[in-house]
């Protein structure tokens, strides 16, 4: 292995990392206000609206249905508008960010329901606003949970990221397609799958870390 | 202070319509420990979530001192709300705040600062004996500190009204007495009033001045804890009081009568000495009976003698002494 390609492989760490961080984070961004109004709007939430929950649920559906290679490709016109380029991890981060931020809303609501009712209507009875009782009580008592969900998120997201090769992505994965599927250099593809596997471990590994020092549950 | 006008809940689900809460009215004074008593399902629960409006009655009113919280807006209910406490058979804390951080809690809500949040919650783990614990997290604390801690997070705005519900249900008997204990020493020191459900006729009875006795939905009766213990009336309040009426002799022959302990000093001999300065025998047929802080409550089935003259005798020295009973026709 030459100069040349350790300069290409730690680009392409690069690009993943970013490629995959910044998405999780606006899939977040947009995420949790999603999936907190999924749970709210709920039957039996503490906002209940029939409507808004049908059509986030769809919404949420919906998009989640589509194969993110398709999606990949469908929304082209999307990421021409909002980045003008439709090649690079920059331009990937759209179709990421579409395909993750319905996935994260579905995570971020399945945090929230693990959260009790009682303490929900405790909060209630202490007289707390709607607004008050999703950041001061749904979220943080779901903190925990919120970041295991965060963790599996984005190891998810890396594995869309390196999809988004096959179609002028950057990152690792488009060095696995372009040198080890193209060209047949069976040991670059190796390579970077091992990258892939470190980097989801690392990820995994500091992430657990964090969520026992979190959570007081287990104290 | 409150009041409930003809209350009524319905819960409609897919095609079933269940009425938990049927046309109750009860009234409930300023400074007094109200108990709501009744057997699993009796709409009890449903009932004092009324109160706060937890849940929203199908029809009657709520009124909360002059206001009827029924009509209020949101913005007024969660006022009245701050001034109302509640706590749970599950305790509800905050699982990601500290002990004091979940006191600070409802200081949060009302908008007071840090400084003087920190300083009412430790007035607060002063008052229910948690002074040590304050940096403690839930799951670190055994089920009466929880309770312990769920009380002084209810007691944090100065409610006129704490509102329990099953609050000893989830806790052993030993650790039920100490939190009687401490709600009682909470309404009298501080003036709560204080509204208690629970399916236990011996919390009731510990603490309680005033008691409704509920089934399906409707309350059988209500009246003073001491005139419900010793004259139930309905089937319900009987079958709380007299939790061995089936085993107790079925025999209708025997003549019983029972004894009811409603806080005389345990350290009197009262059976003995009934026995030993009538001379006449005496058998019991059963017995509940706890002491709780010196005082003895609860009750004896005792079988009287035969003849009729021994029998006056028996109810004379027990009138003498002070002592309730009643004629157990229907105890035996």
């Amino acid at each position: 292995m030459n100069q040349q390609m350790i300069e290409l492989l730690a680009g392409g760490i690069k690009e993943t990392l970013y490629m995959t961080l910044v998405s999780t984070f606006i899939a977040y961004v947009i995420g949790i206000p999603l999936g907190v109004i999924c749970f709210i709007t709920d039957k039996n939430g503490i906002c209940p609206g029939r409507i808004i929950h049908l059509v986030t649920g769809i919404l949420i559906n919906l998009l989640r249905s589509v194969p993110f290679l398709i999606l990949l490709v469908a929304i082209i016109p999307l990421t021409r508008l909002i980045v003008g380029t439709t090649i690079g991890s920059t331009a990937t981060i759209v179709p990421l960010v579409v395909a993750a931020a319905p996935y994260v809303a579905r995570m971020v609501e399945s945090s929230l329901k693990e959260v009790d009712a009682g303490v929900i209507e405790a909060a209630k009875s202490m007289g707390s606003s709607r607004l008050q009782i999703i950041y001061k009580v749904l979220l943080p008592e779901a903190k925990p949970s919120l970041l295991v969900g965060g963790l599996i998120s984005m190891a998810t997201i890396l594995g869309y990221s390196a999809m988004a090769g096959f179609v002028g992505g950057g990152g690792l994965g488009a060095i696995a397609i372009n040198y080890g599927y193209y060209r047949y250099q069976t040991d670059i593809m190796f390579v970077t799958v091992a990258f892939l596997v470190l980097i989801v471990q690392l990820f995994q590994e500091a992430g657990i870390w964090l969520v026992n020092r979190i959570d007081k549950r287990s104290a | 202070m409150i009041r409930l006008e003809h209350i009524t809940k319905e819960f409609s689900s897919k095609n079933k319509k269940v009425t938990a809460v049927k046309d109750v009215s009860i009234h409930i004074s300023k400074g007094e420990i109200y108990g709501i008593i009744g057997f699993s399902g009796a709409g009890k629960s449903t009932l004092i979530r009324c109160i706060n409006l937890l849940e929203t009655p199908t029809s009657g009113k709520v009124y909360f001192g002059n206001q009827e919280l029924t009509s209020v807006g949101e913005k007024e209910l969660r006022l009245a709300r701050q001034k109302m406490g509640m706590i749970f058979q599950q305790f509800n804390l905050l699982e990601q705040r500290n002990v004091l951080k979940n006191i600070c809690y409802p200081l949060e809500l009302a908008g007071i600062s840090k400084n003087d949040r920190v300083k009412r919650a430790k007035e607060l783990l002063r008052v229910v004996d948690m002074e040590e614990k304050e940096n403690f997290y839930p799951s670190q604390l055994s089920g009466g500190q929880k309770q312990r801690v769920a009380i002084a997070r209810a007691l944090a705005t100065n409610p006129e009204v704490l509102l329990c519900d099953e609050a000893t249900s989830a806790l052993d008997p030993i650790t039920t007495r100490s939190i009687l204990a401490l709600l009682k020493h909470i309404n009298e020191m501080l003036g709560v009033t204080i509204i208690i459900i629970s399916h236990e006729m011996r919390v009731v009875e510990q603490v309680c001045d005033k008691v409704a006795v509920m089934s399906e939905g409707i309350i059988e009766e209500a009246g003073e804890v001491k005139e419900v213990f010793l004259n139930p009336k309905s089937e319900t309040a009987k079958r709380l009081i007299l939790p061995d009426k089936d085993e107790a002799g079925s025999d209708a022959d025997r003549y019983s009568i029972r004894i009811a302990f409603d806080g005389q000093s345990s350290f009197e001999p009262v059976f003995a000495a009934l026995v030993l300065e009538s001379g006449i025998r005496l058998n019991i047929l059963g017995a509940n009976t706890e002491n709780i802080g010196g005082k003895a409550f609860g009750q004896m089935l005792i079988e009287m003698p035969e003849e009729p003259e021994k029998q006056v005798i028996v109810k004379e020295m027990l009138r003498k002494k002070g002592t309730h009973f009643m004629e157990g026709g229907d105890v035996g």
